[in-house]
């Protein structure tokens, strides 16, 4: 089975976010593998090890993202596909993203395609579903169940909270929730052996396409940070004082009840 | 610049979700004095067309099959296109639920457009059409603009103002005929988990639960408190993990994104990832016994105390406070 999942690298969640000349201020921030993105490769990996097949994972960004993609061989996948587009691509949004790994894709033989449901840094989620429409091919959102017998695959998908259980086949794009999966850590031998696992780096033009075929739809005009919340009130005396209070408060001075 | 703008009228239970009407109202916006074309897609739906008449919508659209009872991409994602055929629109709305998430990606792909997904503010400014949206699970906040194409944006719940619903309007509510094909997913069964009552996600009251609340019995009090309130309970993903409650209940990076009038966070320490789910709160209370607790950070009001204690008194005088209004 050919599986491929697709991947970004993304700001670790624990980062403080500043902004320095407009723009989300990168030096000395640590960086991971989009956590939906880590449910993901261990999913390929897991589909593969009962299945047969490769894992292969994709990831279009800037030379950095090698580190990201390394981690994911490491942690089982086969092999990687960087599609730097630093010197080529000015203004990237999600349309950007999705024709990329589209063009990349339409010529592969495809029989699974595993994403993260959103990317913690854009939170957009459109990637996923984007590549699945320009490809023809069925997709499944925000799932946290998969099972494959033949071209016949039974997934459980989370919408807000209740579960559906859906019954569609290969080839498909899914995209994994929380709860799908533990994602492993890389091994020390898993490491050893990504360092030499194929990764190939591709530009537009090995993709025959041109800046204009992925000029972004939409611009960023503006990043901000959200206002200083002022100090809370840390209410004080007696507890049935302070409950009143906190009550005559929400309703006269914050009137939300 | 006028606009034909569809909105997406999203059903649930029957009735129509809030945030259609917020989506409407960004709609109205978008459209700067054009028109506002609603759009209902479903096995029985047209009863509520007058229903968006009422909250802004110009006119209706209905899409009525029976291989459209249920949410799928496939079958609405046909709908869709059909209507959008038809009414050649220049923005389209939807809300920033599970449904408009699943299937605007795809609408938007069909179309080579951008997207501007969970959107938390819509202005015209300087000539353009500004949504603002939160990045970085909200430590910060982007301005954008379309560039290119169909303005397609999709809205989050309970930041944009619904308008005021006026009953004297009524107005054409057409149906389309379309002729939907093969399903390539097919729904087996819904397991409900979610519990019944207030939607998580648009309620106005948040009352959420963390390893202070010590057991699924520990909830108790604080259903209690979200009963009196209209509320809805939530949890951190401590909490469910600890298997006090569902994992439906968990707010938070890898859980939902709520943004109430009123958060209500009960034994919660006030993780990083917590706070990316509901720091956006417009007034935020903590619970907690530890006055060290990250979460009084964020909080507008904190009472250090065992919740135990807290909770039931809270929910005594709200039941004060409701009896005499």
């Amino acid at each position: 089975m050919n599986i491929y999942v697709l991947l970004k690298r993304t700001f670790d969640t624990e980062e403080k976010i500043t902004i320095a000349g407009g723009k989300i201020n990168e030096d000395g921030a640590e960086f991971i593998i989009n956590p939906y993105d880590e449910y993901a490769v261990e999913e390929a990996i897991q589909v593969r090890d009962a299945h047969g097949g490769e894992v292969t994972v994709i990831s279009v960004g800037n030379e950095e993202s090698e580190k990201q993609l390394r981690t994911a061989l490491a942690m089982g996948a086969d092999k990687a596909v960087l599609v730097n587009i630093e010197d080529d691509v000015e203004a990237s949004d999600q349309y950007t993203t999705a024709k990329i790994i589209t063009q990349y894709l339409k010529d592969q033989e495809v029989d699974l395609i595993i994403a993260g449901n959103v990317a913690i840094d854009g939170g957009s989620g459109q990637v996923g579903p984007r590549v699945a429409e320009s490809l023809k091919i069925p997709y499944v959102t925000t799932i946290t169940k998969l099972e494959i017998e033949g071209t016949k695959v039974t997934v459980i998908r989370d919408v807000e909270g209740d579960s559906e259980v859906i019954e569609t086949t290969l080839p498909l794009l899914v995209t994994a929730q929380q709860g799908l999966n533990e994602p492993r850590y890389p091994s020390l031998p898993g490491i050893m052996k990504a360092k030499k696992k194929p990764l190939e780096e591709l530009e537009l033009d090995d993709l025959d396409l041109e800046e204009d075929d992925v000029e972004a739809k939409t611009k960023t005009i503006e990043i901000y940070l959200p206002p200083k919340k002022e100090a809370g009130k840390l209410l004080t005396g007696d507890l049935h004082d302070q409950v009143k209070e906190l009550v005559t408060l929400l309703h006269t001075e914050a009137k939300v009840v | 610049m006028a606009r034909k703008v569809l909105v997406l009228g999203e059903v649930r239970d029957g009735t129509l979700r809030n945030v259609s009407f917020e989506a409407l109202s960004a709609g109205k916006t978008i459209a700067e004095g054009g028109e506002v074309v609603g759009v209902l897609v479903g096995e029985s739906v047209s009863a509520l067309g007058q229903e968006l008449i009422q909250y802004g919508a110009n006119r209706v659209v209905v899409v009525e099959h029976a291989k459209l009872g249920q949410y799928t991409s496939d079958g609405y994602s046909q709908a869709l296109w059909a209507v959008i055929e038809e009414e050649k629109p220049e923005g389209i709305v939807f809300g920033h639920t599970a449904l408009g998430k699943d299937l605007s990606p795809r609408i938007a792909g069909k179309l080579n457009s951008g997207l501007i997904s969970d959107a938390t503010a819509i202005e015209v400014a300087g000539g353009n059409v500004v949504f603002t949206r939160p990045i970085y699970s909200g430590k910060a906040f982007e301005k954008k603009i379309v560039t290119d194409g169909i303005i397609f944006a999709t809205i989050r719940p309970n930041n944009i103002s619904a308008l005021q619903k006026d009953d004297s309007l009524s107005g054409e509510v057409h149906s389309l005929t379309v002729d939907i094909k093969d399903l390539r997913a097919i729904i087996k069964e819904v397991v409900r988990k979610a519990s019944e009552g207030v939607d998580l996600s648009e309620a106005k009251v948040v009352i959420a639960g963390g390893r202070g609340v010590k057991s699924e019995e520990g909830f108790e009090p604080l259903k209690e408190l979200a009963n009196i309130l209209g509320g809805a309970v939530g949890a951190s993903r401590g909490a469910c993990d600890a298997e006090y409650c569902d994992y439906s209940l968990q707010i938070g990076q890898t859980g939902k994104v709520v943004t109430p009038d009123l958060y209500i966070a009960c034994g919660i320490s006030g993780a990083i990832q917590h706070l990316a789910g509901m720091s956006n709160s417009k007034v935020i209370v903590a619970i907690n016994k530890d006055p060290e607790a990250n979460i009084f950070k964020v909080a507008d009001y904190g009472i250090v105390g065992d919740l135990f204690e807290v909770v039931p008194l809270l929910t005594e005088e709200f039941k004060k406070l409701k009896i005499n209004a």
